[in-house]
């Protein structure tokens, strides 16, 4: 079978009669059989799907089926699924079930998508590479000695390698962005609130943001308006209205687009270099208004957004308590004791790591110098950004400085992997929409991902803009 | 910023973790490598800044205070690692 880049593309053959849901579930299980050394799922439910698979086509053929009928989907395992297993890819959570449905996949279901399983992650999405995953690490389809990005690396390489047409992931700091750039594909982290976080595994909650990997910008736009919007089981999600993505927006013939100088300077490889500035010239020779930019308080955003994160995942990570579900220790000891072996035995290194440095900037001798203080950094930069996006539409930039990284390549060091996220984690920290596209490829074939950022709420424009700038060429 | 094993373990007391010596070790070497990182902070400025606080623009949001079903006892218990009927179990409290 050939391969499906977006859902338009599969009804038009269901609606000829060539295909079925089923034959396709059946054909993204091959794949996935076919490739099981990539490590991305950590949970297949085959026999589930195609269940699901024959219900839809009966609906189909019936003409009640949703807009999701033919989209298959695979989910990176921080989101609630009830009934399914659901462990953040921790040894802490092994055996958990979930009890009750994200409010996406219920959202999802209910427009007849099906899911074909969860998939491998950084432990609870910390990490920059997929291999902080206590399940191993996820390969690079395109060189499987090469990370595929993280911390939604499995959902990336799931959409690159066909094992499905689109995956949910969750990005704090890039963790959609920097994997689809790593696995040419498109990731799509919307304006924080846009999407209810009610069942997703909490890491950075002022940061969270369920993101969504697709191949085309209409299938990411078309999944973004259904599981968008207002939402009971979120108190901080948003009101506003969810516009009509799937329908666009008219690109004007000038937009103001800045280019981060950065984005173009010594710290970035050449070839992501060569193809950025290639967009920029693009742009230029279709007309646009094109201005260097540089964005304020750049060397501050990965230290504010470790202190706060950190510090964040600290307090959201002690429910992790052995007593209510999740791993509790075998040995013998009193309560206090079986808190800290239970926690020691299933947390992985990274994350005991950022539990410790977080409850250090929260504890009362340091809260002010750190915790407090990255806050106030955090508006400065939040007001710089907003201000720059009443000027410009758009603000492009790569995705990562480089294309993927070997595996093991910063095992040693993780305050060098913590720099590659420097591109990415303004957006999280600012709270606005961003989005990695595919650019090309360097000389060893490996992804470039260009990122483009607007201001809050402008997914519609932000969207709209990818696809013309995807089409241009 | 330098923070010694005593730090640490006072840390990790409050975290409710715990490390052998070894990785004690590590983790007095890389907190403090990113904790001299974030010292860069103090440069900035931030007299008369307002902590940012809350991303969501959405305020006091508020529902009907109506009984509405939860999880049923059975389903909040489903994942615990040691429970009876009605209750989690966990090591005795009082001697």
């Amino acid at each position: 079978m050939k391969r499906f880049n977006s859902l338009t593309e599969i009804r038009k053959e269901i609606l000829s009669g060539n295909l079925t849901c089923e034959t396709l579930v059946n054909y993204y299980l091959e794949n996935i059989n076919k490739k099981k050394h990539l490590n991305v799922f950590l949970e297949v439910y085959s026999e589930e799907a195609l269940k699901e698979a024959k219900l839809i086509d009966a609906k189909l053929k019936n003409g009640t089926a949703g807009k999701l009928a033919g989209m298959v989907i695979g989910i990176k395992d921080v989101i609630s699924h009830k009934g399914h297993g659901l462990q953040a890819a921790s040894q802490i959570l092994n055996g958990f079930e979930a009890q009750f449905n994200a409010t996406v996949i219920d959202r999802l279901l209910r427009e007849d998508a099906i899911i074909i399983g969860r998939q491998n992650c950084d432990e609870f999405a910390m990490g920059s590479s997929n291999e902080n995953s206590s399940f191993g690490p996820v390969l690079n389809d395109a060189d499987n000695t090469c990370v595929p990005g993280g911390s939604s690396g499995g959902s990336a390489v799931a959409v690159q390698a066909d094992f499905c047409l689109a995956s949910l992931g969750s990005d704090t700091g890039g963790s959609v962005r920097q994997p689809a750039s790593f696995c040419g594909v498109i990731g799509l982290k919307p304006t924080y609130s846009r999407i209810s976080r009610w069942g997703l595994v909490a890491y950075a909650s002022s940061f969270d943001c369920i993101g969504i990997f697709t191949r085309s910008i209409e299938d990411n736009a078309l999944l973004l308006e259904i599981i968008a919007g207002a939402d009971d089981f979120d108190s901080t999600v948003s009101f506003k209205e969810v516009e009509q993505y799937s329908k666009g927006f008219p690109i004007p013939k000038k937009l103001k687009i800045g280019y981060l100088k950065e984005g173009i300077g010594n710290g970035v490889s050449a070839s992501v270099k060569e193809k950025t500035l290639g967009s920029i010239a693009k742009l230029k020779a279709q007309g646009h208004d094109l201005h260097e930019v540089e964005i304020p308080f750049l060397d501050y955003i990965l230290p504010v957004y470790y202190i706060l994160t950190t510090a964040e995942a600290s307090s959201n990570l002690s429910r992790f308590d052995g007593v209510r579900y999740g791993h509790r220790t075998k040995e013998q000891t009193d309560l206090l004791g079986m808190y800290k072996k239970s926690r020691a035995e299933g947390f992985g290194e990274e994350v005991k790591k950022r539990i410790m440095l977080g409850t250090f900037v929260l504890s009362a001798s340091y809260y002010d110098a750190y915790y407090t203080k990255a806050q106030k950094v955090r508006r400065l930069i939040k007001d710089k950004t907003d201000e720059l996006l009443a000027e410009f539409d758009f603000i492009i930039m790569p995705s990562a400085p480089t294309t993927a990284f070997k595996i093991n390549q910063f095992s040693k060091d993780a305050l060098a992997m913590y720099l590659a996220d420097v591109f990415t984690v303004q957006a999280n920290i600012a709270g606005i929409p961003a989005i990695s596209i595919p650019n090309g490829v360097d000389s060893n074939g490996m992804p470039i991902g260009l990122q483009i950022i607007s201001a809050s709420f402008t997914e519609n424009k932000l969207l709209s803009f990818s696809d013309y700038l995807l089409n241009l060429n | 910023m330098s923070i010694d094993k005593e730090t640490i373990q006072k840390i990790a007391h409050l975290a409710r973790l715990e490390f052998n010596e070894e990785k004690e070790a590590e983790m007095v070497k890389s907190m403090n490598r990113i904790l001299d990182w974030m010292e860069v902070l103090n440069k900035v400025d931030t007299e008369n800044v307002k902590p940012l606080t809350h991303m969501s623009a959405e305020v006091n949001v508020l529902r009907v205070d109506e009984i509405r079903p939860g999880l049923s006892h059975q389903e909040a218990l489903l994942n615990a690692p040691k429970k009876d009927s009605d209750y989690f179990r966990v090591p005795k409290v009082l001697e």
